[in-house]
């Protein structure tokens, strides 16, 4: 199978941009959840295609995004101290925290090290026995098992010099809390294909059920988003609001028990903050007690300073969905990739950084 | 900061307020890929400095890319390469057998592409204050008489040719790398590609521009191209050759392969008559096998590249913005 080009082709994208103007004829907003959904959207210039009744809006589900600058700024403090490692997945480097980022930290000095796995961030630990490795545990329950595995490794290895910050989120709380402020009226939600390929399609039921919201998990490549905008449109045009697959070759409903397990040993739920949300119950993973050793926080003495968020940013707005990059004024001027005011312009999976790149300028 | 090496916009902000503004003549400010002097006859002139990390990869090493990527400077302003200096700056403990392979690979590569190199020097500095080996080139070589290929020069209604796959080297170095280790057969197109030029000079006196998309990779080249003619691009998606290895890693990596670098291929403005001409010359020569015309040149929007997607939507192509960083999720 050709894993890309198949899903990029014109002659199926035309039949379902037919059934999409047939089936959604009255004004909606569906909300993709997903980073990834709004790049590829955005890559795709997919949103030409579907008709001007339909509105499509993007959600908080970028983990670089929704990670508050409290958390960032312990994520530079804790870089900063001596004898200190930080292993990051690379998105994270140039997020803004309060003053400083990680990548102008490490040019000031820190060892800050980009991994693509935390198992790259365990070997780092094995290398460097004189020094303490902190992984920055940034991610949903995406990353989050893979982080739990590293834990689990890290203990059975006797690993003394390896911990974990962990600033893990998981995503049906927040989703709660975004359809609970009744900021955002939504016909329709994209679910995350990623999460759900972990969690399964199972944690989405309530939203259909207790908001009546039509609920499709949908893959990454431009016909996987079509096909679920498709199938959300005819629930809608049925009046329906149920929970479907559209990424039938990587999620089922009940998940990966395997990577759940491995998660659910080592995190417990906790409460978190997420940019743009504030504080959310249950919506974070803290190491269990079993596993304190390793737990970063508790065992590092840092001081992250003082809070400030860049006068004028709307991420927090954009990842609500209540506000768009354009109706930022930072946005473009003040605010680009390459000096972010703040993270939805850095991160790969940026609402802010999909919209400079791919949109919003008259292409014609 | 590192971002101000990647190629992208932070680079050439660099290049602009720091080197251009203060140490400013005519040939400098043109900022092709090689200055063109007079100097009984007309010379091309350029150098370059190679920092890749790993120093071997599939599909070549540093010595390698360094005559490569020197040569095809100079072949991107239509000159014949003739000429090279190396410098090594070698990092205490590199085994004398690496720079041996190095060497030999310099050799081998200087031979195929008809150069000589006939100056160097050679520093070793303290453990970590290099990253094993790095090499500064320049290289000389003629302009024949009448000839003017430049980025300048693209005009509205030129064909724009590429002469292969985009992305083979920037994949082929990242899977070699530290903690990204993925298995690919595949190798880096690094090649001297002054053979293949001259097959097109042969062929066609239309031959407005020519450049080689490295760092930053075929969406900034083009970008520079539309600003620096004061013209638009429109290239088309599915006519750009991309590996199914390549776009593979991107997806996985989070990366677009417009954006990653390329160390054998080019990009070329030819006048529309000429076009399928020249094109059918490429693809006999080993290096432009897969060669394609991906776009044209337009004349409304200066400076903007616009491309049509697969999906026959229509989007911006910006220059690269700082070094491209594979994603969380």
């Amino acid at each position: 199978m050709k894993l890309v080009s198949e899903f990029r082709q014109h002659g199926l994208a035309d039949g379902l941009v037919r059934s999409i103007r047939q089936h959604a004829q009255k004004p909606a907003r569906f909300m993709e959840f997903c980073g990834g959904h709004t790049v590829s959207i955005m890559k795709s210039g997919l949103r030409q295609l579907l008709p001007p009744s339909l509105t499509l809006t993007s959600g908080p589900g970028c983990p670089v995004c929704v990670t508050d600058n409290t958390d960032l700024d312990k994520a530079i403090a804790l870089a900063s101290l001596p004898d200190v490692m930080v292993a990051s997945f690379g998105d994270m480097m140039r997020v803004p925290g309060s003053r400083s980022s990680l990548q102008e930290a490490k040019a000031a000095g820190a060892d800050v090290r980009v991994v693509y796995s935390p198992l790259d961030a365990l070997s780092l630990a094995k290398e460097n026995p004189d020094k303490s490795v902190i992984f920055l545990g940034i991610g949903f329950e995406t990353t989050a098992p893979t982080v739990a595995a590293s834990i689990l490794q890290a203990v059975e290895m006797e690993l003394k010099n390896y911990y974990v910050l962990s600033l893990h989120k998981l995503c049906p709380p927040v989703i709660k809390v975004l359809l609970d402020s009744g900021e955002v009226n939504l016909q329709g939600l994209i679910c995350p294909g990623h999460v759900s390929a972990v969690i399964g399609s199972s944690p989405w039921e309530f939203i259909a059920r207790d908001y009546g919201i039509p609920c499709v998990v949908s893959g990454f490549e431009p016909l996987d988003i079509l096909q679920c905008i498709d199938m959300l449109a005819r629930q809608m045009a049925d009046g329906e609001a149920r929970v479907e697959i559209a990424y039938r070759r990587g999620v089922t409903r009940e998940g990966n028990q395997t990577a759940i397990g491995i998660m659910e040993k080592v995190f417990a739920p906790a409460s978190a903050r997420w940019r743009g949300f504030g504080e959310v119950a249950a919506s974070g993973l803290k190491l269990r007690p079993e596993f304190a050793r390793l737990d970063a926080e508790a065992n590092f003495d840092f001081n992250p300073g003082p809070t400030a968020t860049p006068k004028g940013c709307l991420c927090g707005e954009v990842l609500r969905g209540v506000k768009s990059p354009g109706d930022c004024t930072l946005f473009r001027h003040v605010c680009t990739p390459e000096k972010p005011a703040g993270p939805c312009m850095v991160s790969a999976e940026g609402t802010c950084a999909a919209y400079y790149h791919y949109g919003e300028k008259d292409v014609r | 900061m590192l971002a101000h090496g990647s190629g992208g916009k932070l680079a050439h902000d660099i290049i602009r307020n720091s080197f251009v503004s203060s140490l400013s003549n005519p040939v400098l400010a043109q900022l092709d890929d090689s200055a063109v002097i007079e100097a009984g006859g007309r010379l091309a002139f350029t150098t370059d400095s190679y920092v890749v990390q790993p120093i071997f990869f599939p599909g070549g090493d540093i010595g390698k890319l360094a005559v490569c990527g020197t040569i095809n400077d100079l072949t991107m302003v239509g000159a014949t390469p003739l000429y090279l200096s190396l410098a090594f700056i070698i990092e205490e403990g590199l085994p004398l057998n690496d720079l041996k392979k190095v060497v030999s690979s310099i050799k081998e590569a200087a031979k195929e592409a008809g150069v000589t190199v006939i100056t160097g020097d050679t520093k070793v500095v303290n453990r970590g204050t290099a990253d094993k080996l790095f090499i500064n080139t320049a290289g000389i070589g003629t302009v024949p008489a009448g000839l003017n290929v430049s980025g300048h020069n693209a005009r509205p209604g030129d064909r724009l040719i590429l002469s292969g796959t985009v992305g083979d080297h920037g994949i082929a170095v990242l899977s070699q790398r530290e903690g990204v280790n993925f298995a690919t057969e595949l190798n880096s197109d690094c090649a001297p590609l002054n053979g293949l030029v001259v097959e097109m000079l042969n062929t066609s006196d239309n031959i407005h521009c020519l450049r080689d998309p490295t760092r930053g990779g075929l969406a900034t080249t083009l970008n520079e191209i539309a600003e620096q003619s004061s013209v638009s691009l429109r290239i088309d998606e599915d006519k750009i050759p991309v590996r199914e290895e390549v776009a593979s890693a991107c997806e996985m990596l989070g990366l677009d392969p417009l954006y990653v670098a390329n160390e054998g291929k080019l990009i070329s403005a030819v006048a529309p008559e000429d076009a399928e001409k020249v094109l059918k010359q490429m693809k006999k020569h080993r290096y432009g096998r897969d060669a394609a015309i991906i776009g044209e040149v337009k004349e409304e929007n200066p400076g903007r590249v616009v491309m049509k997607t697969g999906l026959g939507t229509t989007r911006i192509i910006d220059m690269l913005v700082g070094e491209p960083l594979p994603r969380i999720c």
